[in-house]
């Protein structure tokens, strides 16, 4: 590795401590309520119309939002337009929270 | 130090007479020391979700929640009620889901708030004494600028419908007691305005009415607006295949005056005689945000603080929702005024707690507009923080309308409805 890829490895490794440092400890909980409107608080969707998100593991929620970007999911009405609108760390943040809440009884 | 600041603060409170008064009835189960006392002014999609977030969130907070009525009522989905599809009793929810979470939630209208005292007195002379105020005062209408429209008979013959409650049902009536072979008005505003979509949508709702009970009549919708101003392309499909010959729009026809007397809309270069003629004034922040000084863009809307959704007028206060300075592409929407309380919500308990604010916001838009009474068009948007620009930016590529209406988009349309009156009111 030369001294220059080592310095700027080094330079990344600090930015991105500091960027970690700046984070709100709460911001996968704050991106995961932007989807409570449709999805239900804290992914506890009602009716039958709407996936609930509570308890669904995280690989599959980013499997979903991986295809609905990719425009892979077919007859989507929505969720191809609004799955564009997040960053792959963001849905990633977005599945873990979703995947660690407790399913409510029906 | 974070200790220590709340300990003061709390033995300063517990010093005061005032502090009595919020305590009672909303003492907390949660262990340890309050993080704060905050009041939240308004009922509605901001408000009544920025307190059951605050305190779901926020563990140990005292939440007092300030409505002027007892129940909420929704205006989306009213619509629906002018059509005759839906009854009010399926639009209208109690504060009871709020209260059981340990919510004060009191009805009584705010007289004043003393930003520099920070309390907020209400008519009947209760003070709440507050660390941070939220405020969701929706809109208020800007009668004086239609002519005729200034006086209690204009505006009982006129009705707006545009605040879902008594006027739903009395503009229900106005049509229901219509013959058959009349003329119905919906007058339009200039944007900005509460709920871009609505007005077509209310179009859609009141032709399907006519269609179905009295054919022979006619609606003349009068746009101030140049062109449709949200779905353009679906609402004119659904104006030309499902209306055509009952619905009639005009663009460019900005309301200038009303006749009381005459039943008559005047319009630039044409007067428009109609039995039924709802009127959707212009609007502005609600008169509370006038009242407390918070108006400071355009002389209509609230300049807010986009990390925390607190006003540029005044410290400690947080404003949500349609009285908002809206960012560039974000509509005033029930559905936005959710998501404002959210971003309002973490930044305020973060702000008790002395830590640093989310420096990396998102919020969302969704709006599903009825073309018929089983099928539906939307609209979506995302909306992230852009800290350059202090302010958040649609997210390009991202968002979008319905291909076409379709009655799948018309249960998640109901669903989306029950999902978000339950993320406000836990009911």
């Amino acid at each position: 590795m030369s001294p220059f890829r080592t310095l700027a490895v080094a330079t990344l490794a600090l930015t991105s401590t500091w960027a970690a440092a700046q984070t709100d400890v709460n911001l996968a909980r704050n991106l995961a309520a932007t989807c409570a409107n449709c999805h239900g608080t804290n992914g506890n969707a009602l009716g039958k119309d709407v996936k609930p998100l509570a308890g669904v593991p995280a690989a599959n929620i980013v499997g979903l939002m991986a295809a609905y970007k990719a425009g892979a999911i077919p007859n989507t009405t929505i969720m191809h337009q609004i799955a564009k609108g997040y960053s792959d760390e963001q849905i990633k943040l977005i599945a873990e929270y979703f995947a660690a809440q407790k399913p409510a009884q029906k | 130090m974070t200790t220590n600041s709340i300990s003061r603060r709390r033995l300063l409170g517990a010093g005061s007479a005032l502090a009595g008064l919020s305590l009672a009835g909303c003492a907390s189960t949660d262990a340890g020391p309050s993080i704060g006392r905050v009041v939240v002014i308004g009922g509605g999609f901001g408000g009544s979700t920025a307190a059951h977030y605050l305190k779901m969130w926020g563990g140990n907070i005292e939440v007092t929640l300030v409505e002027r009525n007892a129940s909420f009522i929704s205006c989306p989905i009213s619509n629906l009620v002018l059509g005759g599809y839906k009854q009010m009793g399926e639009i209208t929810k109690g504060y009871q889901g709020l209260r059981a979470m340990g919510i004060k939630v009191v009805q009584g209208d705010v007289t004043a708030i003393d930003a520099a005292g920070k309390r907020v007195r209400l008519a009947d002379g209760t003070q709440l004494p507050y660390d941070r105020l939220v405020v969701s005062p929706g809109v208020d209408f800007m009668n004086e600028a239609v002519a005729g429209l200034a006086t209690p008979a204009a505006q009982a013959k006129f009705l707006h419908s545009w605040k879902a409650g008594p006027q739903t049902v009395a503009l229900r009536k106005q049509l229901t007691d219509m013959r058959d072979g009349g003329v119905v008005a919906i007058s339009i505003p200039k944007a900005p305005y509460r709920c871009p979509p609505g007005p077509y949508e209310r179009a859609c709702m009141v032709a399907a009415y006519l269609k179905e009970q009295k054919p022979k009549s006619k609606l003349l919708v009068l746009d101030g607006n140049p062109e449709i101003v949200s779905k353009k392309g679906l609402f004119e499909k659904a104006f030309k295949d499902r209306y055509s010959g009952i619905l009639e729009y005009r663009a460019n026809a900005e309301l200038r005056e009303v006749d009381a007397g005459n039943g008559v809309a005047k319009l630039e270069f044409e007067d428009v005689k109609a039995d039924v003629i709802n009127v959707i004034p212009p609007q502005r922040a609600g008169d509370l945000a006038r009242h407390a000084g918070l108006i400071n863009a355009n002389n209509r809307w609230v300049n807010v603080n986009w990390l925390t959704m607190e006003s540029t007028a005044a410290a400690g206060i947080h404003v949500l929702g349609d009285a908002t300075m809206s960012a560039p592409a974000m509509p005033k929407s029930g559905h936005m005024a959710n998501q404002h309380a959210k971003v309002a919500a973490a930044a305020i308990i973060n702000q008790l707690k002395g830590l640093p604010v989310n420096a990396t916001p998102v919020v969302m838009n969704t709006c599903y507009s009825f073309v018929s009474k089983t099928e539906v068009v939307h609209v979506a948007s995302v909306h992230q923080y852009n800290a350059e620009q202090k302010t958040f930016v649609p997210v390009q590529g991202a968002g979008g309308v319905s291909a076409a209406a379709s009655e799948l988009e018309g249960r998640y349309a109901l669903s989306w409805a029950d999902n978000i009156w339950a993320d406000m009111l836990r009911a």
